[in-house]
């Protein structure tokens, strides 16, 4: 199995660091390893001056202010400490709070645990497409809803929701919006002012940029949003978020959003154009394949399809050596294919036979041919195999047939 | 996940895939499991004499699914239908290493048997009966 060629086309699980990221970041291990909030010497000077310059960057790269960036691990807990943090500290304003079924699990999760302490969770379903409805969105705010949690970009299906209209309706009744904005920011157009955005959270990992850091903006003016801490330990981070600063990594974050940003357009033009040309070859040479997400309002670098009558983890493994991902439940820890498809109505069916391709900077023309080639025999061949394939072929109906159900 | 070779040597090179006519007096067929819950295994036996002398199947699911289903050929053919309904889950699980997350594939092919089989006895049954009459 080890000729294969490698290829990496699971750019929204994670990103490889660009080089010129790592250069940026190298100083600060070895040679500027001084703590951030050592305020008496200058190993802690040099640090606190490179903190503020990447805090300066980061946030003018989504509309904000630098005291409106708060540093944490990662968008996992920017997104912990945005929804456990307001719901905490406007417990005494209400305890119902909005968000929608296609979340990633970091928000979906925290949203569960509060529902188990006593709030109210309105969970918005999706349309086929992973859509929400705003006039859904309207209907479920009431007087007491504190806070609405509505991703930008999906991860797996790359479903796009419109965030702007999304703040506008918050802000009408008063209620804060939170954003995870993991897939979009350097990505997509995003501006937390013009987009009337309270909370949003990033992460550096996923824009070629380091694991482990991320940042979580908290909007300071019109309204000020305050926010009970999760982590506690010294008051870093203006109390939001104790605990000694990543500087290398915050450092190559900065620089990571500042790659992006230089010809972001440019460059998720060119990453949609080699998405395009895997979809047309995929769709035009294989029959029953279906995407899932949104047909225009989508990520450039997302590609997720429904391969119908083979099983998403035997593809996989027919593609080895080329790195993406499934819904199926057998790839995953909780034996339950995706929450994301089932959401969408897509059928349990559909969904373990579902793949993601996420293309990024580093992938090429050649690579997208070389993807499409494998993905097509293996399809081939697995529904050789497949006895559903037969079955279909023969005229049968397979939503009628009575399963031995296991 | 890591797959053991085992696994890897049926999934690349699976035997004994295809189908046996259905129809057919002499063939046995089992189908289990179902699409949404992300695998379905069809094997199929030929007997004569009491012995099965061929072993087909076809199966959507992982490629664990598929290397029990395929294994589960390999060892059918040349054994008596009393032979063959020894063939246990906790032998192709052992034989192809399967990790605990997929025992549940060892079963359906267990499974898959053990229907082949009955179905077979059926049509013969029926058969006999069609003669006596």
């Amino acid at each position: 199995m080890s000729d294969k060629r490698l290829v990496y086309m699971d750019n929204q699980a994670t990103t490889r660091v660009d080089p010129r990221v790592v250069e940026a970041m190298l100083p600060w291990f070895s040679e500027k390893y001084g703590n951030a909030a050592s305020r008496n010497h200058a190993f802690g000077w040099e640090a606190e001056k490179a903190v503020e310059a990447a805090r300066r960057t980061l946030a003018e790269g989504i509309g904000a202010g630098p005291r409106e960036l708060i540093f944490t691990s990662g968008s996992t807990e920017a997104n912990n400490l945005a929804i456990l943090g307001a719901a905490r500290m406007y417990r005494e304003r209400g305890r119902h709070l909005v968000t929608c079924a296609t979340e990633h699990k970091a928000v979906l999760d925290p949203m569960l645990a509060l529902q188990a302490r006593g709030w109210e969770v309105t969970v918005l379903g999706v349309d086929a497409d992973g859509m929400i409805d705003l006039d859904e969105l309207r209907a479920a705010l009431r007087d007491d809803t504190v806070l609405v949690s509505i991703m930008h970009g999906n991860n797996e299906v790359g479903t796009i929701h419109p965030v702007a209209e999304i703040g506008a309706i918050c802000h009408e009744r008063g209620v804060l919006y939170h954003c995870d904005a993991t897939q979009t920011v350097g990505k997509e157009d995003l501006d937390v002012e013009r987009d009337g955005i309270d909370l949003l959270s990033f992460s550096a990992h996923k824009i070629y940029g380091p694991k482990g850091v991320g940042a979580l903006y908290v909007r300071r003016r019109r309204p000020r949003v305050r926010l009970e801490p999760i982590v506690y330990g010294g008051g870093h981070e203006r109390g939001f978020r104790s605990g000694t600063l990543n500087v290398p990594g915050i450092v190559g974050f900065a620089r990571a959003l500042e790659l992006c940003l230089e010809d972001r357009a440019g460059e998720q033009a060119r990453i949609a154009a080699l998405r395009d040309r895997l979809q047309e070859r995929l769709l035009g040479e294989l029959d029953y394949v279906h995407l899932n997400g949104h047909p225009e309002r989508r990520l450039a670098c997302n590609l997720n399809l429904s391969f119908e009558f083979v099983e998403g983890e035997s593809l996989l493994m027919g593609l080895d050596g080329v790195a993406v991902s499934s819904g199926s439940a057998c790839t995953s820890a909780s034996l339950e294919p995706s929450h994301v498809l089932r959401a969408m109505g897509r059928g349990d069916d559909l969904a373990h036979s579902s793949i993601r391709f996420s293309l990024g900077r580093f992938n090429t023309e050649e690579e997208v041919d070389y993807v499409a080639e494998r993905t097509i025999a293996a399809v081939r061949r697995l529904r050789e195999m497949s006895p559903l394939y037969e079955m279909a072929l023969e005229g049968i109906d397979l939503n009628k047939v009575e399963w031995n159900r296991h | 996940m890591a797959y053991s070779d085992k696994v890897i040597d049926h999934y690349e090179h699976p035997r004994n895939v295809g189908s046996l006519d259905k129809d057919s007096p002499e063939v046995g067929t089992g189908v289990v499991g179902a699409p949404e819950c992300g695998d379905v295994m069809k094997l199929q036996i030929q007997v004569e004499n009491g012995v099965i002398v061929d072993a087909k199947f076809k199966t959507f699911g992982c490629g664990s699914a598929i290397a029990s289903s395929s294994l589960a050929t390999e060892w059918l053919k040349g054994r008596s239908l009393d032979e063959a309904t020894e063939i246990k889950n906790s032998d192709i699980a052992q034989e192809l290493a399967l990790p605990p997350v997929k025992i549940h594939c060892s079963v359906l092919a267990e499974d898959a048997i053990k229907q082949a089989i009955e179905d077979y006895r059926r049509k013969q049954q029926q058969r006999q009966e069609a003669e006596q009459e």
